[in-house]
């Protein structure tokens, strides 16, 4: 394998894990705030391509328009999903949310199965992400360059909006201790609201990059990223933004890197990051970003 | 005491003479039907353990009883059925030739899933945290990769055909009793006291110095086991296995039996057992093309499962105790509530 | 009295020959496809072919109807095992026709075997469906054929020395169909130098396509299913890979098509029927029919269904029509010998029908024929 090869692994790896970066950041937030893993994450994100189909296909906007919009509903889809079935189970064992959870996911999975049949629909790509680049032997598809300055500029924004506004000021508090933080008069229902708009539309902009990526999708497709996405949470240290995305970085390269590496390899490439989840509990169950587990701050 | 005991080896005895009735009588759909009660009864209540009574929210029954299911598979079907099935590479020589009757092979299928249960039982257990969800849901997927994959034992995607049909209503109800038996010992036990007080709370149950890890281990280690012996039953019910077989909809199948039933009760898992595996049944209809007057509805495929999960978000937010909440059945309450009557009547 | 007795006699005997001649003018096929669920436009496909040829041959050479009885079993192996015991004991058909995907058919065969009932599946190419069963046979041929002619096209056509084959991990119609390409490219002097493998549903190729172009082979076998060829095909050609991709059957979707749009130009596959290399006067009959009937040309499953309806009533005229026992029509199907079918000329084997493949490719959006190989 000469270098030529292992950097353009690199740069698929670096492409394939901004994605699940992406999605790793919704994880980490709705768990450092409430201490809920939201297994739905994953599906939100097959309920934004979906949308986003619907936008460019039905509604007939430009790319750009139909993004926009596709952002904004899906953030709203996640948090009309926590005031539907989190809020009321904020003060319950946290058992009971994990249950539901799994039925939220479960839901949504199915309800789009039934809603637009199993069988793969083929997403639409504006010529704009379609072309590639050649450079010295390696090979840039322009969305794989896309990708990766995407998420560096949200993961910027959002890192922006933590530290430097009241909005972030408030969650970061409120992951460290939400009595007392109501206490001190911030509307803690809104503040968890905001964060699961920002998650689910990072799960947004993952999911349309997804589909721009592998324009095929279907509605069991959240899954397997999803769970990747989780164990690039907490490989970063879960509570940690900075550490989802570069928990995400490492999955997407082990993944390719090993694959491409060793070929006869390929059939187990799923169990990867399942086995890198494992590592990560028995070495540093704190992740490479974390704190205490029960203390995450971002 | 003694009263207790023989009413309920009456109550036991009652439900085989109904098993021989219905063994009897009844047609092969039904039979069918309460073999899989029980092995769903020995399941929930398996996954109740860990999940209601030991308070670890843990998504593991398919992926174990996909290991209980091929262990035991391996282990009864014969060498020569094993060299013509295994089509794509020779399965493994020590595998190939090894071979047992059923009884013991299911009990090799619960030890082996017991062990799974331990490993990956150590990391998680290790840290505080809901952990345990996520790793069990990266296992069964990590399951099917690995079945997939490792030809030369199970055969991959072609799967194991042709496995002897030796599951009955006497091996099934037999072993449901004997799981729930022995599950309702243990809670009882001091070791199900400290499984409550896990759950109930974890800091107090470290001050009171219980060894939490261990107790949760137990709880997870006797779930995994019971759960591999369901799993051979389950294959030799149905006599072909593949790495599709064990989805999640099995884990989800028994999460809605559990919560319906009542985390943490067992007498409750029963009740929702039989109310799950013959309400699904019922509820088929829903997937088939129904004429309403003159208006032909197709049907759609997949709606049960929608109704399901629609049915677990609204029984957590608004019935979260399920039917019997945290409380067992027991005799003296049947007797106390007679007499309460009695007195009511005076 | 002994008058009334032998009057009641007379009746018995009338009403007994009615039963047995007059009435059953009809003889009752069952057909278990999947009308519904992820593999429903196969069995709907196959349903619209079946219906053609239903109307081309109704009746039995004794003149009885044939009545199909079609229950849906969704793609899914206990949907299957339970429509096949409906058939036999609750509608008492003589036959059953299906099912369309191996796994299906396997999971049907223990039932057909055991009531000594006929099967006859019009596309289940994995070998293992009819090994040891004498009551389970099909109209397609059988996946070590496909194999070696793909093995024989691929070093004889494409004149390739090397290859890289693509493995779906997760789908035994794969697993099989590569190992006996690569058995037989081997034994031909072929080599293959990258062996790897995906999962159904998997999106990023990137690192197999990456290996593959490491070793540079002459083509690339992949014999998948459409939804992971079509995004494959998409990431070798974006990553500069140009050799031809070479598949089996399973390739053959509109939704290939849709996903890999340019990229797969040029994707080559094995499969059982192409409307052009149509032979013989039933299998022009079919085509025409079928295009004026559903204003589109038949695929492979369409022409596979049709030809085990065929088949079928052929062998239960040979077996002695109407009255013909469900043994007889099953001795009957297993001697089939140079049939004249829709999909060209089969002779059975075991149960595994030994006929030709034809070779398609993509070409302009569309499937056109390329050859026929012979057996």
């Amino acid at each position: 394998m000469n270098t030529t090869l292992i950097l353009q692994q690199l740069f698929n790896g670096l492409a394939l894990g901004s994605l699940y970066g992406l999605i790793a950041i919704g994880y980490t937030m709705v768990y450092g705030v409430i201490r809920l893993i939201n297994f739905a994450h994953g599906d939100v994100m097959m309920v934004g391509t979906y949308i986003a189909i619907l936008a460019v296909s039905v509604l007939l906007l430009p790319w750009w328009a139909a993004f926009l919009l596709t952002i904004f509903a899906t953030a709203f889809v996640g948090v009309v999903i926590d005031k539907i079935a989190y809020k009321p189970l904020r003060n319950a064992s946290r058992i009971s949310s994990l249950i539901t959870a799994i039925g939220v996911s479960f839901f949504l999975e199915n309800l789009f199965l039934v809603i637009f049949g199993g069988v793969p629909k083929s997403f639409p790509i504006p010529a704009l992400f379609s072309g590639t680049l050649h450079i010295k032997g390696v090979i840039l598809p322009v969305i794989s360059i896309i990708v990766p300055i995407v998420a560096l500029a949200f993961l910027a924004i959002l890192m922006y909006i933590l530290h430097n506004t009241k909005y972030g000021i408030a969650m970061r508090a409120l992951s460290l201790d939400m009595d007392t933080t109501r206490l001190m008069g911030a509307n803690v229902d809104a503040i968890i609201s905001f964060v699961f708009a920002i998650g689910s539309s990072l799960a947004a902009a993952g999911g349309i990059f997804w589909a721009l990526k592998y324009p095929s999708i279907n509605p069991l497709m959240g899954i397997m990223p999803g769970l990747k996405a989780f164990a690039a949470a907490v490989l970063g240290g879960i509570g940690s933004v900075p550490g989802a995305a570069i928990g995400g970085f490492i999955i997407g390269i082990v993944e390719i890197l090993a694959v491409a590496l060793f070929p006869p390899l390929a059939g187990y490439k799923d169990a990867f990051a399942f086995l890198l989840l494992i590592f990560v509990l028995l070495f540093k169950p704190t992740g490479i970003m974390g704190e205490d587990l029960e203390r995450g701050r971002f | 005491m003694k009263r207790n005991q023989i009413l309920t080896i009456l109550s036991i005895i009652l439900l085989f003479l109904f098993l021989w009735y219905a063994n009897n009588n009844l047609s092969a759909y039904y039979i069918r039907i309460l073999n899989n009660t029980a092995i769903f009864l020995m399941l929930a209540a398996s996954y109740n353990l860990i999940n209601g009574v030991t308070g670890q929210f843990s998504l593991e029954p398919n992926g174990f009883t996909a290991i209980g299911a091929y262990t035991a598979a391996i282990l009864t079907l014969t060498p020569a059925q094993k060299e013509a099935m295994f089509i794509i590479s020779p399965m493994v020589p020590w595998l190939q030739n090894l071979h047992m009757s059923f009884f013991p092979a299911l009990i090799v299928a619960g030890i082996v899933t017991a062990i799974v249960g331990f490993l990956l039982g150590f990391p998680v257990f290790r840290v505080r945290g809901d952990y345990l969800a996520i790793v069990t849901l990266g296992f069964g997927l990590t399951i099917r990769v690995v079945s997939n994959n490792t030809i030369s034992i199970t055969n991959g995607p072609l799967g194991l055909k042709g496995i002897e049909n030796y599951t009955n209503l006497w091996w099934t109800w037999g072993f449901a009793v004997v799981t729930l038996i022995i599950i309702m010992r243990l809670i009882n036990s001091e070791f199900g006291r400290a499984m409550k007080a896990v759950r109930d709370d974890e800091d107090a149950a470290i001050a009171m110095g219980i060894n939490t890890f261990k107790i949760k281990m137990i709880a997870f280690v006797t779930s995994a086991f019971f759960e591999g012996v369901a799993g051979g039953l389950l294959a030799h019910l149905i006599t072909t296995i593949s790495p599709t077989l064990f989805t999640f909809f099995l884990t989800f199948n028994l999460l809605i039996i559990i919560v319906i039933g009542g985390l943490g009760s067992m007498t409750g898992t029963a009740i929702a057992t039989i109310l799950v595996v013959w309400g699904s049944e019922i509820l088929r209809f829903v997937e088939q093309p129904m004429h309403i007057f003159n208006f032909t509805i197709p049907g759609i495929p997949g709606m049960r499962m929608v109704i399901f999960s629609i049915l677990l978000i609204v029984i957590m937010i608004f019935a979260r105790e399920g039917i019997m909440g945290q409380k067992e059945f027991s005799w003296d309450s049947l007797f106390k509530l007679f007499k309460t009557k009695k007195v009511a009547n005076k | 009295m002994k008058k009334l007795f032998s009057f009641l006699a007379v009746i018995v005997a009338a009403l007994m020959f009615m039963t047995s001649n007059g009435f059953a003018k009809e003889i009752k096929i069952g057909v278990v496809w999947p009308m519904t669920g992820p593999i429903a436009s196969f069995g709907q496909m196959a349903w619209k072919g079946v219906q053609i040829t239903k109307d081309m041959e109704p009746k039995t050479k004794d003149g009885a109807t044939i009545k199909l009885i079609l229950l849906d079993n969704k793609g899914d192996k206990v949907e299957t095992a339970n429509a096949v015991s409906r058939l036999i004991t609750k509608d008492h058909v003589k036959a059953i026709i299906g099912a369309i995907a191996s796994g299906n058919t396997l999971a049907a065969a223990p039932i057909a075997e055991k009531n000594r009932i006929p099967l006859l599946s019009s596309s289940a190419t994995n070998p293992l469906v009819t090994k040891g069963k004498k009551y389970v046979s099909r109209v397609c041929f059988i996946d070590p054929f496909q194999g070696a002619v793909a093995a024989k096209y691929a070093i004889n056509n494409l004149h390739a020395k090397t290859a890289a084959v693509v493995i779906d991990i997760s789908q035994d119609y794969s697993v099989g169909l590569a190992k006996f390409f690569i058995d037989n490219f081997k034994k031909m002097g072929g080599k293959i130098v990258v062996k790897t493998s995906v999962q159904t549903e998997d999106q990023d190729f990137s690192a197999q396509v990456s290996a593959i172009k490491g070793k540079n082979p002459d083509i690339i076998y992949m014999p998948t299913y459409y939804q992971a060829l079509a995004l494959f095909a998409r990431q070798a050609r974006q990553f500069g890979l140009k050799q031809t991709i070479l598949a089996g059957d399973g390739a053959e979707s509109y939704s290939l098509l849709k996903v890999g749009g340019k990229a797969v130009e040029g994707v080559t596959f094995t499969t059982h029927y192409d409307p052009k290399a149509t032979a013989g006067k039933v299998g022009k009959e079919f085509l025409a029919k079928f295009k004026k009937n559903y204003n589109v040309d038949p695929d492979a499953m369409a022409a596979l269904g049709a030809d085990a309806y065929l088949v079928m009533v052929d062998a239960i005229n040979r077996a002695g029509g109407s009255n013909a026992t469900s043994e007889a029509i099953n001795k009957a199907i297993r001697s089939t010998k140079n049939f004249h079918g829709i999909t060209g000329v089969l002779t059975l084997v075991n149960g595994d029908a030994v006929k030709s493949a034809v070779i398609r490719q993509v070409k302009d959006g569309k499937f056109v024929y390329v050859t026929t190989v012979n057996p």
